[in-house]
Order: C-alpha cells, then structure tokens, then sequence
C-alpha cells in the first residue's frame, strides 16, 4: 500500500507461501504494520491508537451491557440498576462504557485539532479528512442514542429536545421527527430503535475506521512539518521514516497507557464526575427537569445552536428574505449543522500553499484563538441561555464560522509563511536527535 | 398533530428559546446551602464503616421505611461484603418481617433475603434507592466540582443537611400554610407573604410536603451509638449512600489495581520507547 517505497512482506516458510498463494493476508497485516511513518511525529500523533482503543472498549463493554440490558420503557431503567446491582462486574463495566464516551470525544477533539493545526486535511489527504468528519458525524449520532438508553430523565429529555430540532425544519420537519422516533413522542418505539442503531453504527463506524487507515496509509501520514516524504528511492524514504513497528507502536501504547492511568481513576473514584445527577431518576413524561443540558462533548454545537435567537439581525435578515419559512429555531439546527459542515470544507476554504500551522506566523494565532473559542463555546452551552451568555454564545459562533469562512481563505493569500525545511529528515536532526545539538539542519525560527 | 405531539413539543420550544434557567424549577424557595460532612466513604480510600451501615439500615427500617422503599435494593445485598455485612441469619430474619406479593402462589408470603425491599408505600413518597445519586450535594451546580475525587458526588451531605434542617416556620409565613419549612429544600411551596417587593423569597429553602421525620433519639442503636439527630442522620445518609451505590468498594479496588498496574506496563514502555529510539536520535543525518 501507499506511494512511500519500502519493502513488502516475502512469505517465507512453506506454510506461508501455501496460504500467501490462496490469501494473502498476512502481507495484508505486514504491510499496514510495516508502514513507512515519519520519524519526526510527535506527540499529537497519539490519538490515533487512542482512538482505535476507544471504540474497541466501547464495542466490547457495550457488547456485555447488551447481553443484560432490556430495551423497553418499563424495564430499561431497571434493568441497567440490575447491572450495577447484581451482574458480576457489571458496575464497573457500565462505568467504562459511560466514561469510555468521554475518552473517545477527548481524543477525537484532540484528534481533529492536531489535523487543523498541523494541515492533515489538505491536499491529498481530503478523502481522510472528510471520512474522518462522517466518522465524528456516526460518533456524535451514537453517543447521542446511547445515553437515551438507560432511560433516565436526562436521557428522555434529551431525546425529546434533540429530536425536536429535525421539527424545526419547515414543511417536512414533523414527519422526520415522528419517523425518527416511531410515533408522534419519545416512547417505546423510540427506546428501542434507538438501541438498534447504536448496537449497529458503531459496527459502521469500524468499518469507517477500515477506510480512514486505507486513506491515510495510501498518502502516507502528515507530519509536524507538512513536508511531504521523499519517494524518489527507497534509501531515500527510509531516512524520512521509520516503520510503524515497533516505533510508533510502542511510543503510543505508552501515551495510551498514561491516558489510561487517568481514565481508570477517573472510573474507579469519580465515574458520575461527567454526568447528570438527574439522570439517576426514571423518565417521567410528565416532569420536564429544571436545566435540560446535553453531555458535555456536545456542549460547543449546543451553544451555536442556541445563540441564533430571534433577535439577531442574521436571523431577522434570513428569516424576511424566506418570508418566514427560516425562522430562529431552524436557523439555529442550520448553523449547528453549518458549523460542522465548514470543519468538513476545511480542505478546499484553506487557500495556503503551506501545510503546517508551524511555518505559518498569523495563521498560528488565529488558530489558537479557534481552540480558545472551542472551550468559550463548551462554557456557554452549559450555562443558562440568558443575559450575557446568550452574547457570548453568538460571539464565539461568529468566530467559529469566521475562522472556517473568512480567515481560512483569506490567511492563505495575505500571510508570508516562514521557510520550510527541505525534508522530513533535517527536522528530525533538528529537533529530535538530542546528540546533534540541532546544529546541523536549517534554523528553524518558528519553533 | 395530536395532543401527545403538543405537550412535547412545548419543553422543547421553551428549550430552544433559551429560556430555561438553572434554578427555574427551583425558584419557588429561597437559597438553600448543603453542609459538608466527612463520611468514612470519601476519597480514593475510604470506605463504608459496617457498623455505620447497620445503624442507618435501622434508621431506616423504623423511620424512612413507613412511607419509603429502596425498589431496586435486593435484600440479600445487606449481607454482602462492601456494604452492612449483617450475618446471613439476621438477613433472613430481617427479609421476614416484608411481605411480598408472589405471582407464582397469588398470594402474599414472607420475603426472603432473594426479594427486594419492597416499593415506596406512598404514592409521593420517592423511592431512596438511588437518592444519594440523583441529589447531588454541595459540590456546586449538579455536583461537578473537581473536588469530587476526594469528597464524592455530595448526595450524602444533602440528606444529611435535609433532615436536620428542618425548623420552626418563620414568622412571615400564614400558620395554615402546607407542609414543613426546610431550609435545606429549595422545591417546595413558598408562601407569598415571604417574597419581598421584587419576588424573591426573604428566606432560605421552602415548605416540604414531608414532616420532620427524625428526632433526637428515634431510634436506638444497638451498638450503643449517640442516637441524636445529628448522628442518625449522618447513619442513614451513610446507608442510602450504600443502597445507590452498593459497589464503592469493589468499584475503587478496581480502580485502584488499574492505576497500579497500568502505571507499572508505563514505566515498561517509556524505557522500551527510549531504548529503540535511541539509535535512530543518536546517529547524525540519518
């Protein structure tokens, strides 16, 4: 696979060359293995394997929980107090899977950033970028179904506000939404499609994962530099990269194992730290909870979906050029769905010839202000929409938007990059190699 | 759309007009504020006392019990290690004293220690199993303060602070007005009289439909524990703590051995990482 010239897998013994003939799947496994990695990836290049982590304890804790766990409204809630009661083990399995959501979202925001940083998504790594959006998009849409099923009355309410939101769009909204929950309310119907799908997508989301790890291994992985691997000779790759195995392999299994260490106490000592009290009481149709406030990792688009009120000259603007079909409640599902649609565009609004956000002087800072807004975003989804939340909630969306939409372009035509190393391999001297004092590659003033 | 349709979609509209504020149901009451009380069963280490559990199991079963259950609770758990470890002999005594419906014989029988506590007999009165769960304590808005790791979610400081907050009803309030002043309970009625020119209430907590349910010495222990409300109260909130969470123990051990071990297979790999990277940082170009 890939472009990068390295060797490929020779069977060996006579039972290899047998099966090599009729499968040959272990040079499958040896190539992916094998891959030719930049040598100078450094510690963002971790989330990957915790990701890949993630969704493997997911599957197989919320494999267990299904065998205990009964989809239907008289039962559901009983039946998970019944795994944290009486299945062996059950307690702490749920508390994985329940706090195994947060450590995905942890590192596929962490995953997302880098790759906004470090240019992963240009050129040619759009078709990587985008399937790694619609795997975001799957895991946003299962972790949202997967916290209905414990029927609490965060779940229901939940599902009630969330689903409400496709009732925002005009003339076919109502039919979607009693499509998605099975009868015009959140009932059984709904608790159990629910469930269905988020026993599948996840199966779906592998298979995503299968594509995302095709897509990079055939460009070959982006690097801190953006500068691309040479591919002229196999001497010469071989100094830009080293094998996947055992280098980067064992370097993230030890980033994975620190993460873990704080994930296991986070699960041990504090798993109810993440969640909503009220989501220990059953779901009562009749009792709307006082603060309906979705998980935490969904908090960002919460607060853009939340700062377009009918006050905003945007709104009023959309909402008279369409004669009132866009009105704010719709106008707030658009920009939700907007402000991922823009991160997905983010390949083709980037007009910069320069991959890495490190050569890039003004782009750098502007980044920095989009991570800042990302957590004022986080902040302001959880507070009440009132007063001067609701001014900062609409502060932090324009700038979300404005990033992807004005500065993104604009960056690209009217910033100086800084000079680039020639390859992958100056850099590593540079930076890595502590022996060589970095006295031997380019000066490197940006970092 | 049909009547269903438009009593949801109502919360949902107010939800999305930003309207919701984080004390709207609440606003009825005046501030109300949650001690922090030590319990044996904070921090990474703590765990529950037995004997403490025992007496909260006997607050419990003759005060809270009256109108209270703990549905999810089975009785047999009390014998469980991690939790009030009563001998199997007193469990079988105690499941006795229920009585519970069977399906198979259509007919009442005596429970046994396979049954649960039975359901709440009131039809307002919540059910306690999981109410040092579901009531998150002092730890600021719904309990997610950092502090957490070493002080817990804080439920048990709220029951303890409810049952002893219970007082004398202040003056403003009509003498036929329902229920019981707490000022510890922020979701109660609130009489107007006690609201000043703007609406807001001039005193804290509300009026709870439940009457004080536990006094100095309502109960006797048996291990010869001061029995005044403060220590009952404290007793019973260690006990309710254990019914929502009756796994804290085994739950921290797991936790403990994760840290441990994956601490350990770290310190493995970091020399590992050094050692077969070492050649590649050490040569110059390559």
């Amino acid at each position: 696979m890939g472009g990068i010239p390295h060797d490929h897998y020779e069977p060996n013994s006579r039972g290899e060359k047998w099966l090599y003939k009729r499968l040959p799947i272990v040079g499958l496994f040896y190539d992916t293995l094998m891959l030719p990695t930049p040598k100078n990836l450094n510690w963002m290049w971790i989330w990957g394997i915790v990701l890949t982590f993630c969704l493997a304890l997911q599957i197989v804790t919320g494999i267990v929980l299904a065998m205990h766990y009964t989809p239907h409204v008289d039962f559901a809630f009983a039946s998970v107090e019944h795994i944290m009661r009486n299945v062996n083990g059950g307690h702490f399995i749920r508390y994985l899977h329940m706090n195994g959501a947060s450590l995905f979202f942890v590192a596929v925001y962490a995953h997302i950033f880098r790759g906004l940083y470090y240019g992963s998504y240009k050129a040619p790594r759009e078709v990587t970028w985008i399937i790694g959006m619609l795997i975001y998009l799957m895991m946003m849409g299962t972790a949202f179904m997967g916290y209905v099923l414990p029927w609490g009355q965060m779940s229901f309410w939940g599902a009630t506000v969330i689903t409400g939101l496709f009732g925002a769009i005009p003339f076919i909204g109502e039919p979607i939404q009693t499509w998605l929950l099975g009868g015009p309310a959140v009932d059984n119907a709904t608790l159990n499609r629910f469930f269905s799908l988020h026993y599948l997508l996840p199966f779906i989301i592998s298979a995503l994962v299968a594509v995302h790890i095709w897509a990079f291994h055939t460009t070959g992985n982006n690097n801190p530099t953006g500068v691309e691997v040479r591919r002229t000779s196999k001497a010469e790759a071989e100094k830009d990269t080293v094998p996947f195995w055992p280098y980067f392999v064992i370097k993230d299994l030890f980033a994975l194992t620190i993460i873990l260490i704080v994930f296991f106490a986070i699960v041990g000592f504090m798993p109810n730290y993440l969640g909503h009290p009220d989501n220990y009481i059953e779901a009562n149709a009749l009792s709307t909870p006082s603060h309906i406030v979705p998980e935490w990792y969904f908090l960002p688009f919460y607060a853009i979906l939340r700062a377009f009120t009918a006050d905003v000259w945007v709104v009023m603007g959309a909402s008279w050029i369409t004669g009132g079909i866009v009105d704010a409640k719709f106008f707030g599902v658009l920009a939700m769905f907007g402000a991922i649609a823009v991160m997905a565009l983010a390949p083709w609004l980037d007009t910069s010839s320069v991959r890495s956000g490190r050569y890039r002087p003004m782009f750098k800072w502007w980044f920095a202000l989009l991570v800042l807004d990302f957590f004022v975003l986080m902040w302001a989804g959880a507070m009440p929409a009132e007063g001067i939340y609701g001014v900062i909630s609409l502060i932090a969306s324009a700038y979300w938007f404005g990033y992807f939409l004005i500065v993104l372009p604009l960056l690209g035509v009217i910033e100086k990059p800084l000079p680039i190393p020639a390859t992958i391999e100056d850099d590593f001297n540079a930076h890595m190699a502590a022996k060589t004092g970095g006295m031997n590659a380019i000066v490197n003033p940006a970092e | 759309m049909n009547a269903m349709f438009r009593k949801f979609g109502a919360p949902v509209a107010v939800a999305l007009s930003l309207t919701f504020s984080g004390g709207a149901a609440l606003a009825a009451g005046g501030e109300v504020h949650v001690e922090d009380v030590d319990f044996s069963f904070e921090g990474p280490f703590g765990a529950f006392d037995p004997l403490q559990l025992q007496r909260g199991l006997k607050v419990y079963t003759e005060v809270c019990s009256a109108c209270h259950g703990l549905q999810y609770v089975p009785i047999r758990t009390l014998h469980d290690d991690g939790g009030p470890q009563l001998p199997a002999d007193q469990v079988r005594a105690y499941a006795a004293q229920f009585e519970v419906f069977d399906a198979e014989l259509d007919d009442y029988r005596p429970a046994t220690p396979a049954d649960h506590f039975p359901m709440s007999a009131l039809e307002n009165a919540p059910d306690l199993s999981l109410m040092a769960k579901k009531r998150a304590g002092f730890h600021g808005p719904y309990g997610t303060g950092i502090n957490q790791f070493l002080k817990g979610i804080g439920g048990p400081e709220y029951i303890y602070t409810l049952l002893t907050s219970y007082h004398e009803a202040p003056d403003c309030a009509p003498d036929d007005f329902p229920g019981s002043y707490n000022s510890a309970f922020g979701a109660g009625g609130y009489p107007e009289e006690c609201k000043d020119e703007h609406g807001h209430a001039t005193v804290p907590g509300s009026w709870i439909a439940m009457g004080q349910p536990l006094y100095d010495d309502s109960v006797e222990f048996d291990d010869g524990h001061a029995a005044d409300l403060e220590n009952s109260a404290k007793d019973v909130a260690a006990f309710l703590t254990w019914t929502a969470e009756p796994k804290m123990m085994a739950r921290k051990f797991a936790g403990l051995t994760g840290v441990i071990f994956l601490t350990l297979l770290s310190v493995l790999l970091y020399l590992t990482n050094k050692r077969i990277w070492a050649p590649l940082k050490g040569k110059k170009n390559g």
